[in-house]
Protein backbone atom coordinates (compact mmCIF):
# COMPACT_ATOMS: atom_id res chain seq x y z
CA UNK A 1 0.00 0.00 0.00
CA UNK A 2 1.40 3.79 -0.82
CA UNK A 3 2.08 5.41 1.80
CA UNK A 4 -0.35 8.85 3.52
CA UNK A 5 2.93 10.92 2.89
CA UNK A 6 3.41 10.12 -0.72
CA UNK A 7 -0.43 10.18 -1.70
CA UNK A 8 -0.38 13.69 0.04
CA UNK A 9 3.16 14.43 -1.87
CA UNK A 10 1.27 14.14 -5.08
CA UNK A 11 -1.82 15.83 -4.34
CA UNK A 12 0.58 18.56 -2.93
CA UNK A 13 2.27 18.49 -6.46
CA UNK A 14 -1.10 18.61 -8.48
CA UNK A 15 -3.15 21.35 -6.41
CA UNK A 16 -0.21 23.38 -4.86
CA UNK A 17 2.48 23.18 -7.36
CA UNK A 18 1.01 22.84 -10.70
CA UNK A 19 1.32 19.49 -11.87
CA UNK A 20 -0.01 18.63 -14.79
CA UNK A 21 0.26 17.20 -18.25
CA UNK A 22 0.65 19.27 -20.67
CA UNK A 23 0.06 17.88 -23.55
CA UNK A 24 -1.33 14.56 -25.13
CA UNK A 25 -0.48 14.98 -28.86
CA UNK A 26 -1.75 12.43 -31.21
CA UNK A 27 0.95 12.40 -34.96
CA UNK A 28 -1.21 11.33 -37.48
CA UNK A 29 -0.06 10.54 -40.93
CA UNK A 30 -1.64 12.63 -44.17
CA UNK A 31 0.23 10.77 -46.40
CA UNK A 32 -2.98 8.60 -47.69
CA UNK A 33 -5.12 11.78 -48.41
CA UNK A 34 -2.79 13.03 -51.12
CA UNK A 35 -4.32 14.12 -54.56
CA UNK A 36 -3.73 16.54 -57.17
CA UNK A 37 -7.26 17.87 -56.56
CA UNK A 38 -7.00 20.14 -54.19
CA UNK A 39 -10.80 20.20 -52.48
CA UNK A 40 -10.54 16.08 -52.60
CA UNK A 41 -7.21 16.54 -50.63
CA UNK A 42 -8.78 18.32 -48.31
CA UNK A 43 -11.74 17.04 -47.87
CA UNK A 44 -9.73 13.66 -47.18
CA UNK A 45 -7.51 15.37 -44.72
CA UNK A 46 -10.54 16.80 -42.79
CA UNK A 47 -12.09 13.03 -42.49
CA UNK A 48 -9.00 11.14 -41.67
CA UNK A 49 -8.17 13.82 -38.67
CA UNK A 50 -11.75 13.73 -37.70
CA UNK A 51 -11.87 9.76 -37.80
CA UNK A 52 -8.61 9.39 -36.20
CA UNK A 53 -8.61 12.70 -32.92
CA UNK A 54 -12.95 12.12 -32.72
CA UNK A 55 -12.01 11.26 -29.30
CA UNK A 56 -9.10 12.31 -28.33
CA UNK A 57 -10.47 15.45 -26.31
CA UNK A 58 -13.04 13.19 -24.43
CA UNK A 59 -10.30 10.28 -23.82
CA UNK A 60 -8.17 13.19 -22.46
CA UNK A 61 -10.74 14.32 -20.34
CA UNK A 62 -11.79 11.06 -19.28
CA UNK A 63 -8.07 10.52 -17.88
CA UNK A 64 -7.97 13.97 -16.23
CA UNK A 65 -10.99 13.18 -14.30
CA UNK A 66 -10.13 9.33 -13.25
CA UNK A 67 -6.62 10.29 -12.75
CA UNK A 68 -7.01 13.89 -11.17
CA UNK A 69 -4.20 15.30 -12.92
CA UNK A 70 -5.02 17.91 -14.99
CA UNK A 71 -4.43 17.67 -19.01
CA UNK A 72 -3.58 21.03 -20.55
CA UNK A 73 -4.07 20.50 -24.33
CA UNK A 74 -4.94 17.89 -26.59
CA UNK A 75 -3.45 18.46 -30.20
CA UNK A 76 -2.62 17.01 -32.58
CA UNK A 77 -0.05 16.55 -35.39
CA UNK A 78 0.27 16.48 -38.85
CA UNK A 79 2.52 15.36 -42.39
CA UNK A 80 4.19 18.47 -43.22
CA UNK A 81 1.35 20.26 -45.18
CA UNK A 82 4.31 20.98 -48.25
CA UNK A 83 4.60 17.51 -48.85
CA UNK A 84 0.75 16.52 -48.97
CA UNK A 85 -0.38 19.77 -50.82
CA UNK A 86 2.53 19.33 -53.81
CA UNK A 87 0.64 17.47 -55.85
CA UNK A 88 -2.29 19.85 -55.74
CA UNK A 89 -0.37 23.06 -55.10
CA UNK A 90 -3.33 24.35 -53.06
CA UNK A 91 -1.79 24.39 -49.77
CA UNK A 92 -4.73 27.40 -47.97
CA UNK A 93 -7.10 24.94 -48.50
CA UNK A 94 -5.66 22.12 -46.52
CA UNK A 95 -5.23 25.69 -44.37
CA UNK A 96 -8.69 25.45 -43.58
CA UNK A 97 -9.25 21.67 -43.33
CA UNK A 98 -7.08 21.21 -40.75
CA UNK A 99 -8.19 24.80 -38.79
CA UNK A 100 -11.83 23.16 -39.19
CA UNK A 101 -10.70 19.90 -38.23
CA UNK A 102 -9.32 21.54 -34.97
CA UNK A 103 -12.12 23.14 -34.15
CA UNK A 104 -14.75 19.94 -35.00
CA UNK A 105 -12.36 18.15 -32.53
CA UNK A 106 -12.53 20.71 -29.67
CA UNK A 107 -8.71 20.71 -29.65
CA UNK A 108 -6.38 23.40 -28.97
CA UNK A 109 -4.06 23.61 -31.43
CA UNK A 110 -2.97 21.38 -35.14
CA UNK A 111 0.75 21.37 -36.04
CA UNK A 112 1.84 20.40 -39.58
CA UNK A 113 1.71 23.40 -41.69
CA UNK A 114 5.24 22.61 -42.45
CA UNK A 115 8.00 22.01 -44.31
CA UNK A 116 11.71 20.50 -44.39
CA UNK A 117 13.90 22.96 -46.85
CA UNK A 118 17.33 22.13 -44.81
CA UNK A 119 19.37 21.57 -47.72
CA UNK A 120 17.04 23.32 -50.70
CA UNK A 121 13.56 23.73 -51.98
CA UNK A 122 11.35 21.92 -54.09
CA UNK A 123 9.26 23.97 -56.31
CA UNK A 124 6.05 23.09 -54.56
CA UNK A 125 8.56 23.67 -51.09
CA UNK A 126 8.76 27.47 -52.39
CA UNK A 127 5.17 28.36 -53.28
CA UNK A 128 4.34 26.26 -50.02
CA UNK A 129 6.65 28.33 -47.72
CA UNK A 130 5.10 31.84 -49.64
CA UNK A 131 1.43 30.83 -48.00
CA UNK A 132 2.53 30.58 -44.58
CA UNK A 133 1.83 34.19 -43.37
CA UNK A 134 -2.04 33.68 -45.10
CA UNK A 135 -2.32 30.37 -43.62
CA UNK A 136 -1.73 32.03 -40.45
CA UNK A 137 -3.27 34.89 -40.45
CA UNK A 138 -6.76 33.38 -41.69
CA UNK A 139 -6.58 30.42 -39.92
CA UNK A 140 -7.22 30.34 -35.66
CA UNK A 141 -6.06 26.84 -34.41
CA UNK A 142 -2.96 26.04 -37.22
CA UNK A 143 0.37 26.26 -36.28
CA UNK A 144 3.58 26.15 -38.92
CA UNK A 145 7.18 25.02 -38.39
CA UNK A 146 10.07 25.16 -41.24
CA UNK A 147 13.01 23.28 -40.98
CA UNK A 148 15.92 25.58 -42.65
CA UNK A 149 19.12 23.48 -41.22
CA UNK A 150 20.58 19.97 -39.87
CA UNK A 151 23.48 19.16 -38.33
CA UNK A 152 23.22 16.54 -41.43
CA UNK A 153 23.10 19.43 -44.14
CA UNK A 154 24.22 22.34 -42.84
CA UNK A 155 22.50 25.92 -43.27
CA UNK A 156 19.82 26.58 -46.04
CA UNK A 157 20.49 30.50 -46.17
CA UNK A 158 18.02 31.52 -49.16
CA UNK A 159 15.07 29.25 -46.12
CA UNK A 160 16.61 31.26 -43.77
CA UNK A 161 16.59 34.75 -45.83
CA UNK A 162 13.15 33.60 -46.96
CA UNK A 163 11.51 33.23 -43.34
CA UNK A 164 12.91 36.22 -42.07
CA UNK A 165 10.27 37.70 -44.90
CA UNK A 166 7.72 35.20 -43.86
CA UNK A 167 8.00 36.17 -40.43
CA UNK A 168 7.53 39.78 -41.30
CA UNK A 169 4.90 39.55 -43.53
CA UNK A 170 2.73 37.44 -41.31
CA UNK A 171 3.40 39.70 -38.47
CA UNK A 172 1.55 42.49 -40.43
CA UNK A 173 -0.73 40.26 -41.66
CA UNK A 174 -1.88 39.51 -38.09
CA UNK A 175 -1.30 43.42 -36.95
CA UNK A 176 -4.27 43.71 -35.21
CA UNK A 177 -3.67 40.98 -32.68
CA UNK A 178 0.30 42.19 -32.01
CA UNK A 179 1.27 39.51 -34.56
CA UNK A 180 0.03 36.58 -33.20
CA UNK A 181 0.59 34.82 -36.48
CA UNK A 182 4.44 34.81 -35.80
CA UNK A 183 3.49 32.92 -31.93
CA UNK A 184 2.06 30.49 -34.27
CA UNK A 185 5.35 29.66 -36.38
CA UNK A 186 8.28 28.64 -35.61
CA UNK A 187 11.52 27.87 -37.47
CA UNK A 188 14.03 24.81 -36.60
CA UNK A 189 17.21 23.42 -37.00
CA UNK A 190 17.27 19.57 -36.55
CA UNK A 191 14.04 19.75 -36.10
CA UNK A 192 12.49 16.54 -34.44
CA UNK A 193 9.45 14.10 -36.18
CA UNK A 194 8.15 13.56 -32.66
CA UNK A 195 7.40 16.69 -30.67
CA UNK A 196 4.38 16.92 -29.19
CA UNK A 197 4.69 20.82 -28.24
CA UNK A 198 3.56 23.55 -30.09
CA UNK A 199 4.04 25.49 -32.30
CA UNK A 200 6.60 22.82 -33.59
CA UNK A 201 5.12 20.12 -33.77
CA UNK A 202 4.57 17.70 -37.12
CA UNK A 203 3.99 14.23 -37.92
CA UNK A 204 7.61 12.93 -39.70
CA UNK A 205 7.65 10.77 -42.22
CA UNK A 206 9.56 8.15 -40.28
CA UNK A 207 6.62 8.13 -37.89
CA UNK A 208 3.84 5.40 -38.01
CA UNK A 209 0.51 5.83 -39.39
CA UNK A 210 -0.81 7.25 -35.88
CA UNK A 211 0.53 7.22 -32.76
CA UNK A 212 0.05 9.17 -29.33
CA UNK A 213 3.12 11.42 -27.94
CA UNK A 214 3.23 13.29 -24.17
CA UNK A 215 4.81 16.10 -22.69
CA UNK A 216 4.86 16.57 -19.22
CA UNK A 217 5.52 19.87 -17.48
CA UNK A 218 6.23 20.83 -14.22
CA UNK A 219 8.65 23.53 -13.17
CA UNK A 220 6.46 24.29 -10.13
CA UNK A 221 6.99 20.96 -8.36
CA UNK A 222 10.98 21.43 -9.34
CA UNK A 223 11.29 24.87 -7.73
CA UNK A 224 9.16 23.67 -4.50
CA UNK A 225 11.83 20.62 -4.47
CA UNK A 226 14.84 22.47 -4.22
CA UNK A 227 12.99 25.21 -1.92
CA UNK A 228 13.66 22.31 0.65
CA UNK A 229 17.62 21.77 0.11
CA UNK A 230 18.37 25.79 0.10
CA UNK A 231 22.08 26.52 1.20
CA UNK A 232 23.09 22.44 -0.17
CA UNK A 233 25.70 22.07 -2.58
CA UNK A 234 25.11 22.06 -6.47
CA UNK A 235 25.33 17.86 -6.77
CA UNK A 236 22.45 17.94 -4.25
CA UNK A 237 20.51 20.53 -6.52
CA UNK A 238 20.80 17.73 -9.60
CA UNK A 239 19.92 14.84 -7.26
CA UNK A 240 16.66 16.44 -6.22
CA UNK A 241 15.98 17.65 -9.75
CA UNK A 242 16.36 14.43 -11.01
CA UNK A 243 14.05 12.45 -8.33
CA UNK A 244 11.20 15.06 -9.03
CA UNK A 245 11.90 14.79 -12.94
CA UNK A 246 11.56 11.07 -11.90
CA UNK A 247 7.83 11.35 -10.21
CA UNK A 248 7.06 13.75 -12.75
CA UNK A 249 7.63 11.75 -16.15
CA UNK A 250 6.30 8.60 -14.42
CA UNK A 251 3.06 10.02 -14.37
CA UNK A 252 3.60 11.32 -18.12
CA UNK A 253 4.23 7.63 -18.93
CA UNK A 254 1.17 6.69 -17.56
CA UNK A 255 -1.14 8.93 -18.97
CA UNK A 256 0.57 8.62 -22.45
CA UNK A 257 -0.03 4.04 -22.37
CA UNK A 258 -3.63 5.05 -20.94
CA UNK A 259 -4.67 7.25 -23.55
CA UNK A 260 -3.37 4.89 -26.18
CA UNK A 261 -4.63 2.29 -25.15
CA UNK A 262 -8.07 3.81 -24.52
CA UNK A 263 -7.95 5.38 -28.12
CA UNK A 264 -6.21 2.31 -29.96
CA UNK A 265 -3.04 4.27 -31.01
CA UNK A 266 0.20 3.12 -30.32
CA UNK A 267 2.51 4.92 -27.86
CA UNK A 268 4.90 6.87 -29.28
CA UNK A 269 7.42 9.08 -26.57
CA UNK A 270 6.99 11.06 -23.61
CA UNK A 271 9.06 14.48 -24.06
CA UNK A 272 10.52 15.04 -20.74
CA UNK A 273 10.68 19.26 -21.50
CA UNK A 274 9.65 20.95 -18.64
CA UNK A 275 7.44 23.75 -19.64
CA UNK A 276 6.49 26.60 -18.02
CA UNK A 277 3.16 28.54 -18.17
CA UNK A 278 2.43 32.30 -17.29
CA UNK A 279 0.59 31.15 -14.24
CA UNK A 280 2.95 32.37 -10.87
CA UNK A 281 4.76 29.62 -10.01
CA UNK A 282 5.07 27.68 -13.09
CA UNK A 283 8.01 29.32 -14.59
CA UNK A 284 11.41 28.18 -15.36
CA UNK A 285 13.32 31.12 -14.24
CA UNK A 286 12.00 30.84 -10.74
CA UNK A 287 13.97 27.09 -10.78
CA UNK A 288 16.97 29.10 -11.78
CA UNK A 289 16.58 32.19 -9.47
CA UNK A 290 15.77 29.23 -6.78
CA UNK A 291 19.25 27.77 -7.56
CA UNK A 292 21.19 30.84 -6.30
CA UNK A 293 21.02 33.56 -8.87
CA UNK A 294 19.21 37.14 -8.28
CA UNK A 295 17.55 37.06 -11.27
CA UNK A 296 16.99 35.02 -14.42
CA UNK A 297 19.60 36.82 -16.99
CA UNK A 298 22.63 37.07 -14.32
CA UNK A 299 26.13 35.99 -14.47
CA UNK A 300 25.66 31.56 -13.57
CA UNK A 301 22.40 31.61 -15.64
CA UNK A 302 23.96 29.22 -18.81
CA UNK A 303 25.55 26.91 -15.60
CA UNK A 304 22.20 26.65 -13.78
CA UNK A 305 20.09 25.66 -17.03
CA UNK A 306 22.57 23.48 -18.18
CA UNK A 307 22.68 21.39 -15.02
CA UNK A 308 18.62 21.67 -14.73
CA UNK A 309 18.27 20.67 -18.57
CA UNK A 310 20.77 17.27 -17.37
CA UNK A 311 19.51 16.49 -14.48
CA UNK A 312 15.67 16.14 -16.09
CA UNK A 313 17.11 14.23 -18.58
CA UNK A 314 18.95 11.75 -16.27
CA UNK A 315 15.56 11.50 -13.80
CA UNK A 316 13.46 11.37 -16.69
CA UNK A 317 14.89 9.08 -18.72
CA UNK A 318 14.44 6.14 -16.90
CA UNK A 319 10.57 6.84 -15.85
CA UNK A 320 9.66 6.11 -19.39
CA UNK A 321 9.95 3.04 -21.52
CA UNK A 322 10.92 5.63 -24.77
CA UNK A 323 12.20 8.93 -24.36
CA UNK A 324 11.97 11.59 -27.57
CA UNK A 325 10.44 15.01 -29.08
CA UNK A 326 12.36 17.90 -27.58
CA UNK A 327 13.06 16.95 -24.02
CA UNK A 328 14.63 19.72 -22.34
CA UNK A 329 13.36 22.55 -20.50
CA UNK A 330 11.62 25.43 -22.24
CA UNK A 331 12.31 29.04 -22.15
CA UNK A 332 9.33 30.92 -24.07
CA UNK A 333 10.05 34.86 -22.69
CA UNK A 334 6.20 35.50 -22.92
CA UNK A 335 5.03 32.05 -21.27
CA UNK A 336 7.12 32.57 -18.39
CA UNK A 337 6.36 34.92 -15.60
CA UNK A 338 10.07 34.95 -14.24
CA UNK A 339 11.52 35.47 -17.33
CA UNK A 340 8.75 38.30 -18.26
CA UNK A 341 9.64 40.24 -14.61
CA UNK A 342 13.55 39.51 -15.90
CA UNK A 343 13.28 40.95 -19.58
CA UNK A 344 11.56 44.22 -17.63
CA UNK A 345 13.92 44.77 -14.86
CA UNK A 346 17.13 44.37 -17.86
CA UNK A 347 18.43 41.32 -16.01
CA UNK A 348 17.57 39.19 -19.32
CA UNK A 349 18.99 40.07 -22.69
CA UNK A 350 18.58 38.81 -26.11
CA UNK A 351 22.11 37.69 -26.34
CA UNK A 352 21.64 36.24 -23.04
CA UNK A 353 18.76 33.87 -23.83
CA UNK A 354 20.83 33.48 -27.29
CA UNK A 355 23.63 31.90 -24.42
CA UNK A 356 21.01 29.88 -22.36
CA UNK A 357 19.75 28.09 -25.83
CA UNK A 358 23.17 26.33 -26.12
CA UNK A 359 22.15 23.96 -23.16
CA UNK A 360 18.63 23.54 -23.69
CA UNK A 361 15.28 22.99 -25.67
CA UNK A 362 15.07 24.77 -27.72
CA UNK A 363 15.59 28.10 -28.54
CA UNK A 364 15.16 31.65 -29.21
CA UNK A 365 11.07 31.53 -28.13
CA UNK A 366 8.04 33.86 -27.81
CA UNK A 367 10.03 37.17 -27.84
CA UNK A 368 8.84 39.69 -29.16
CA UNK A 369 11.32 42.89 -30.48
CA UNK A 370 10.11 46.18 -32.30
CA UNK A 371 7.70 46.19 -35.10
CA UNK A 372 10.28 48.60 -37.00
CA UNK A 373 13.22 45.11 -37.20
CA UNK A 374 14.22 44.76 -40.82
CA UNK A 375 13.56 41.48 -42.17
CA UNK A 376 17.41 40.83 -42.51
CA UNK A 377 18.22 41.78 -38.72
CA UNK A 378 15.65 38.82 -38.01
CA UNK A 379 17.05 36.31 -40.83
CA UNK A 380 20.56 36.97 -39.39
CA UNK A 381 19.36 36.55 -35.22
CA UNK A 382 17.66 33.34 -36.98
CA UNK A 383 20.80 32.09 -38.49
CA UNK A 384 22.95 32.20 -35.49
CA UNK A 385 20.26 30.50 -33.57
CA UNK A 386 20.70 27.86 -35.85
CA UNK A 387 23.94 27.53 -36.38
CA UNK A 388 24.03 27.07 -32.67
CA UNK A 389 22.12 23.77 -33.20
CA UNK A 390 24.04 22.64 -36.53
CA UNK A 391 27.23 22.71 -34.49
CA UNK A 392 26.52 21.25 -31.30
CA UNK A 393 24.31 18.30 -32.86
CA UNK A 394 20.88 19.74 -31.28
CA UNK A 395 17.42 21.26 -32.14
CA UNK A 396 17.63 25.17 -31.80
CA UNK A 397 14.43 26.93 -32.98
CA UNK A 398 13.34 30.73 -33.30
CA UNK A 399 10.19 32.50 -32.51
CA UNK A 400 9.89 35.81 -32.64
CA UNK A 401 7.31 38.71 -32.95
CA UNK A 402 8.79 41.47 -34.70
CA UNK A 403 4.77 43.16 -32.80
CA UNK A 404 4.13 45.68 -35.67
CA UNK A 405 4.09 49.23 -34.18
CA UNK A 406 5.62 48.24 -30.74
CA UNK A 407 8.71 49.65 -29.09
CA UNK A 408 11.02 48.65 -26.89
CA UNK A 409 9.48 48.66 -23.70
CA UNK A 410 5.79 47.65 -24.80
CA UNK A 411 4.43 44.80 -24.08
CA UNK A 412 2.33 42.48 -26.92
CA UNK A 413 -0.59 40.28 -24.99
CA UNK A 414 -1.91 37.31 -26.68
CA UNK A 415 -3.56 36.13 -24.06
CA UNK A 416 -4.23 32.02 -22.81
CA UNK A 417 -0.80 30.07 -22.46
CA UNK A 418 1.22 32.26 -24.97
CA UNK A 419 1.36 34.72 -22.45
CA UNK A 420 2.31 38.30 -22.87
CA UNK A 421 5.76 39.19 -24.22
CA UNK A 422 7.59 42.53 -23.31
CA UNK A 423 9.33 43.82 -26.50
CA UNK A 424 12.90 43.31 -26.34
CA UNK A 425 15.79 45.38 -27.59
CA UNK A 426 17.59 44.04 -30.46
CA UNK A 427 21.19 44.71 -32.06
CA UNK A 428 20.39 47.14 -34.80
CA UNK A 429 23.80 46.58 -36.93
CA UNK A 430 23.04 45.25 -40.10
CA UNK A 431 23.87 41.70 -41.82
CA UNK A 432 22.04 42.47 -44.78
CA UNK A 433 25.11 41.46 -47.09
CA UNK A 434 25.71 38.03 -45.86
CA UNK A 435 21.93 37.40 -45.75
CA UNK A 436 22.04 38.82 -49.68
CA UNK A 437 24.73 35.88 -50.43
CA UNK A 438 22.26 33.30 -50.15
CA UNK A 439 23.48 29.60 -51.00
CA UNK A 440 24.51 26.60 -48.24
CA UNK A 441 26.47 27.12 -45.21
CA UNK A 442 28.29 23.53 -45.29
CA UNK A 443 27.48 20.65 -42.68
CA UNK A 444 30.20 20.90 -40.00
CA UNK A 445 33.15 18.62 -39.46
CA UNK A 446 31.61 16.33 -37.04
CA UNK A 447 28.21 15.48 -39.78
CA UNK A 448 30.96 13.08 -41.43
CA UNK A 449 30.81 10.30 -38.47
CA UNK A 450 30.15 7.48 -41.32
CA UNK B 1 -10.64 -1.14 -9.87
CA UNK B 2 -9.32 0.44 -6.75
CA UNK B 3 -9.62 3.82 -6.30
CA UNK B 4 -8.08 6.14 -3.68
CA UNK B 5 -10.21 9.17 -1.46
CA UNK B 6 -8.33 11.72 0.33
CA UNK B 7 -10.60 14.59 2.47
CA UNK B 8 -8.80 17.50 3.84
CA UNK B 9 -10.57 20.14 5.43
CA UNK B 10 -11.81 21.77 9.03
CA UNK B 11 -12.64 18.91 11.46
CA UNK B 12 -15.77 18.69 12.51
CA UNK B 13 -18.29 16.16 14.19
CA UNK B 14 -19.50 13.24 11.08
CA UNK B 15 -17.04 13.91 8.27
CA UNK B 16 -16.36 10.07 8.31
CA UNK B 17 -20.00 8.95 8.46
CA UNK B 18 -21.43 11.25 6.00
CA UNK B 19 -18.59 10.36 3.43
CA UNK B 20 -18.41 6.24 4.69
CA UNK B 21 -22.85 6.64 3.79
CA UNK B 22 -21.95 7.82 0.38
CA UNK B 23 -19.32 5.19 -0.53
CA UNK B 24 -22.02 2.51 0.99
CA UNK B 25 -25.09 4.12 -1.41
CA UNK B 26 -22.59 3.35 -4.28
CA UNK B 27 -21.53 -0.11 -3.00
CA UNK B 28 -17.97 0.62 -2.50
CA UNK B 29 -16.03 -1.08 -0.07
CA UNK B 30 -13.73 0.50 1.54
CA UNK B 31 -10.04 -1.69 1.80
CA UNK B 32 -8.05 0.62 4.23
CA UNK B 33 -8.46 4.09 6.00
CA UNK B 34 -6.58 6.11 7.81
CA UNK B 35 -7.30 9.62 9.46
CA UNK B 36 -4.95 11.63 10.85
CA UNK B 37 -5.34 15.88 11.96
CA UNK B 38 -2.08 17.25 10.47
CA UNK B 39 -1.21 20.54 11.30
CA UNK B 40 -4.76 21.21 12.43
CA UNK B 41 -6.23 19.78 9.29
CA UNK B 42 -8.48 16.21 8.93
CA UNK B 43 -6.86 14.01 6.32
CA UNK B 44 -8.27 11.31 5.41
CA UNK B 45 -6.95 8.89 3.00
CA UNK B 46 -9.52 5.64 1.86
CA UNK B 47 -8.27 2.66 -0.44
CA UNK B 48 -11.47 1.50 -1.68
CA UNK B 49 -12.82 -1.22 -4.13
CA UNK B 50 -14.83 -0.10 -6.62
CA UNK B 51 -15.38 -2.59 -8.83
CA UNK B 52 -19.54 -2.86 -7.56
CA UNK B 53 -19.99 0.56 -7.99
CA UNK B 54 -22.53 1.08 -11.31
CA UNK B 55 -20.64 4.71 -11.58
CA UNK B 56 -18.10 5.89 -13.24
CA UNK B 57 -14.96 7.35 -11.29
CA UNK B 58 -15.54 10.22 -13.27
CA UNK B 59 -19.71 10.49 -12.08
CA UNK B 60 -18.39 9.42 -8.33
CA UNK B 61 -15.33 12.05 -8.76
CA UNK B 62 -17.98 14.27 -9.13
CA UNK B 63 -20.53 13.33 -6.63
CA UNK B 64 -17.93 13.07 -4.06
CA UNK B 65 -16.95 16.91 -5.10
CA UNK B 66 -19.99 18.48 -4.58
CA UNK B 67 -20.42 16.67 -1.05
CA UNK B 68 -17.39 17.77 -0.29
CA UNK B 69 -18.46 21.43 -0.89
CA UNK B 70 -21.58 20.88 1.41
CA UNK B 71 -20.10 19.47 4.15
CA UNK B 72 -17.06 21.97 4.00
CA UNK B 73 -13.96 19.73 3.20
CA UNK B 74 -11.69 18.85 -0.01
CA UNK B 75 -12.26 15.05 -1.80
CA UNK B 76 -10.57 13.64 -5.02
CA UNK B 77 -10.96 10.74 -6.17
CA UNK B 78 -8.01 8.97 -7.92
CA UNK B 79 -7.71 5.52 -9.69
CA UNK B 80 -4.68 4.05 -7.47
CA UNK B 81 -2.59 3.71 -10.19
CA UNK B 82 -1.40 7.45 -10.38
CA UNK B 83 0.50 6.74 -7.28
CA UNK B 84 1.96 3.07 -7.46
CA UNK B 85 3.68 4.36 -11.08
CA UNK B 86 4.62 7.95 -9.23
CA UNK B 87 5.76 5.97 -6.34
CA UNK B 88 7.11 3.09 -6.94
CA UNK B 89 9.59 1.29 -9.88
Amino acid sequence: MINTSEILETITMIRQEHLDVRTITMGISLLDCIHSDGKKTADAVYDKIMRRAGNLVKTGEDIEKEYGIPIINKRVSVTPISMVGQASGDYLALAHALDRAARDTGINFIGGYSALVQKGFTDGDKAFLDTIPRALSETNLVCSSVNVASTKTGINMDAVAKMGRIIKETAERTKDSGGMGCAKLVVFANAVEDNPFMAGAFHGVGEPECVINVGVSGPGVVKCALEKVKGADLGTVAETIKKTAFKITRMGQLVATEASKRLGVPFGIVDLSLAPTPAVGDSVAYILEEIGLEKCGAPGTTAALALLNDAVKKGGVMASSYVGGLSGAFIPVSEDAGMIEAVRCGALSLEKLEAMTCVCSVGIDMVAVPGDTSAETISGLLADEVALGVVNTKTTALRIIPAPGKKVGDTVDFGGLLGSAPVMPINGFGCGEMIARGGRIPAPMHSLKN
Amino acid sequence: MKAIITVLGCDRIGIIADITALLAKNKINILDISQTIMQDIFTMIMLTDTSECQKTLSELEEEMEKMGKEIGVSITVQHSDIFHSMHRI
